[in-house]
């Protein structure tokens, strides 16, 4: 009988093998460029499996430090590897990106096409097998809340509606490594919680660092903290730890946001030292 | 196929007789998969309600089938973009051909403006299909394995194929040979390639074609004559310097994997 066939998915090779690297994502005194700029400059950072927030002050270097992780930008220094291969040069970029899911601070979209097409044209460019597109599209967009919208032109979405859109995009391939740069922007309080199941979902298995001003944020959504200042790593810790490391006496509403303050006055202070 | 079950081993497998051992139902239900006869022989032996049961789990299914959303129609063809970004450019390319054509129709004593401007023809589409200024998902494009020399190569061709026959129409009407237009158009298509491994597609296609501009088109202008570039045993040259710049484009196929700030 063919039901039987089409519930069964035949697993490679590749998928069942055991990972041949210790972390996600690993940087050794880091170096990109942002124009002229070395907007990261001697960072170091080890990422596994888990949800990680990433955190600092704006002009911290987070948005290059993204940049760079999604290959997007070339390293100026230092070693980067990500999913245990070497992106530093050019080689084994194709193999890594497969692998990757990004969504940039600025969503540049194609306001004529509709959210399906958008996706499925980003699955394509994944080189993601044709005959599970249409499906992996569908799931994709079902996972943000989009299937309502899924067939309008992405011209007429809204705000929030359009960050759901690119966040659909990234999680297409079902990434390894999933960069989300600003996602909550726009989101709406409820928009909001369904955001943070979904990081908690995909970060049972993989690995997604989720760049915010949002303190808040990175409270209740991520397993982890990386906290950046002047494109180095200042502090990296579980959120339990972060609220932690504030006293009474620091500035904040929360005691995330205390810690937060803490860690960045103490960094401060060691550097103008 | 398995012989088959007797009626009565049917009618207890149907009631859900537990003494049935596990070798004899697995045995039926391959055999019911394969046997119509069988199953239809199952269907009378289950009680009325499970009968029941089964036939509006059926119907509800149908009827959401029926009135749900019928499947996407498959396009053949994926929406990319790149030809409604390309297509302004392509025009434009096409309308300086037919202005060309007509300047040289009209002033006969002057040196064919149709093979001056050839060159640089395929280049304003070229560098339009490959732009992070023109692309607004230019960060994304940026992230994906597909992003390439394979893909770069894809797009100029399909520019090259609507291109050429501008070229073509233009060059025969002109009474041109094809090797005087053809040849250092895809000379020049292949240098923007080969260059823009370093500077970016479009930055490259925009200094080649002010270059030559400059170098070739304004002077020739001035003196009324024809470059010994473009003349009629030059074909030899043309055709040696597509080949070595098609050749330094694979040799950097690695270069056009990266699309960042820096480059385009």
């Amino acid at each position: 009988m063919t039901n039987g066939e089409i519930m069964m998915r035949t697993v490679s090779v590749a998928e069942t093998a055991p990972t041949t690297y210790a972390w996600t994502v690993y940087a050794e005194k880091l170096q990109v460029r942002a124009g002229r700029h070395l907007a990261v400059n001697g960072l170091d950072l080890a990422l596994g499996t888990g949800v990680h927030g990433l955190l600092g002050p704006n002009g911290a270097g987070k948005t290059t430090l993204m940049r760079a992780l999604a290959t997007v930008l070339k390293p100026a220094g230092g070693r980067l590897s990500l999913l245990g291969e070497d992106v530093t040069g050019n080689a084994d970029l194709p193999n890594v990106r497969r692998s990757l899911g990004y969504l940039p601070q600025h969503f540049g979209f194609y306001p004529r096409f509709t959210v399906r097409e958008f996706v499925e044209y980003m699955a394509w460019l994944k080189e993601m097998p044709q005959a599970v597109i249409p499906g992996a599209v569908q799931r994709a967009i079902e996972r943000v809340g989009l299937a309502d919208r899924a067939d309008s032109r992405m011209k007429t979405l809204s705000g929030g509606m359009l960050r759901r859109a690119g966040i659909a995009q990234a999680i297409v391939n079902d990434p390894e490594l999933l960069l989300l740069d600003e996602p909550t922007v726009g989101l709406d309080p409820e928009q909001r919680l369904d955001f943070r199941e979904l990081l908690r979902e995909i970060g049972v298995d993989g690995c997604v660092l989720v760049s915010t001003h949002l303190v808040e944020d990175v409270a209740v959504a991520c397993t982890d903290v990386v906290l950046v200042n002047e494109g180095r790593l200042v502090w990296q810790g579980t959120a339990g730890e972060l609220a932690q490391q504030g006293g009474a006496s620091d500035a904040g509403d929360s005691a995330t946001e205390r810690g937060y303050s803490a860690l960045l006055r103490a960094h401060r202070g060691q550097v103008s030292a | 196929m398995t012989p088959h079950p007797t009626p009565a081993l049917i009618s207890r497998y149907a009631a859900g007789d537990t003494v049935l051992d596990d070798a004899t139902t697995w045995a039926m239900e391959a055999h019911l998969e394969s046997c119509a006869d069988c199953r239809a022989l199952l269907a009378d032996a289950v009680d009325p309600s499970t009968r029941d049961l089964l036939n509006r789990v059926a119907e509800g299914i149908d009827t959401g089938i029926a009135t749900g959303p019928g499947p996407k129609r498959h396009r053949r063809l994926r929406r990319t973009g790149v030809t409604a970004r390309v297509l302004p450019w392509l025009l434009t390319a096409a309308t300086l051909m037919l202005m060309a054509v007509l300047f040289e129709r009209t002033f006969v004593s002057m040196p064919s403006l149709v093979l001056l401007i050839a060159p640089m023809v395929p280049l304003l589409p070229v560098a339009a299909a490959w732009s992070r200024r023109l692309d607004p998902a230019w960060e994304l494009m940026a992230t994906t394995p597909r992003t390439g020399l394979w893909l770069l190569l894809r797009r100029t061709l399909a520019v090259l194929l609507a291109v050429v026959p501008v070229l073509a129409v233009a060059g025969w009407g002109t009474g041109h040979s094809p090797a005087l237009w053809l040849l250092p158009s895809l000379g020049f298509t292949a240098g923007t390639l080969a260059l823009g491994g370093l500077v970016g597609v479009d930055r490259a296609a925009l200094t080649l074609a002010v270059i030559w501009s400059v170098a070739v088109v304004a002077p020739s202008l001035a003196s009324r004559q024809l470059p010994a570039v473009l003349s009629g045993d030059s074909w030899p040259g043309w055709a040696a310097i597509t080949v070595a710049l098609v050749a330094v484009v694979f040799l950097r196929a690695g270069e056009y994997r990266r699309l960042g700030v820096d480059r385009t």
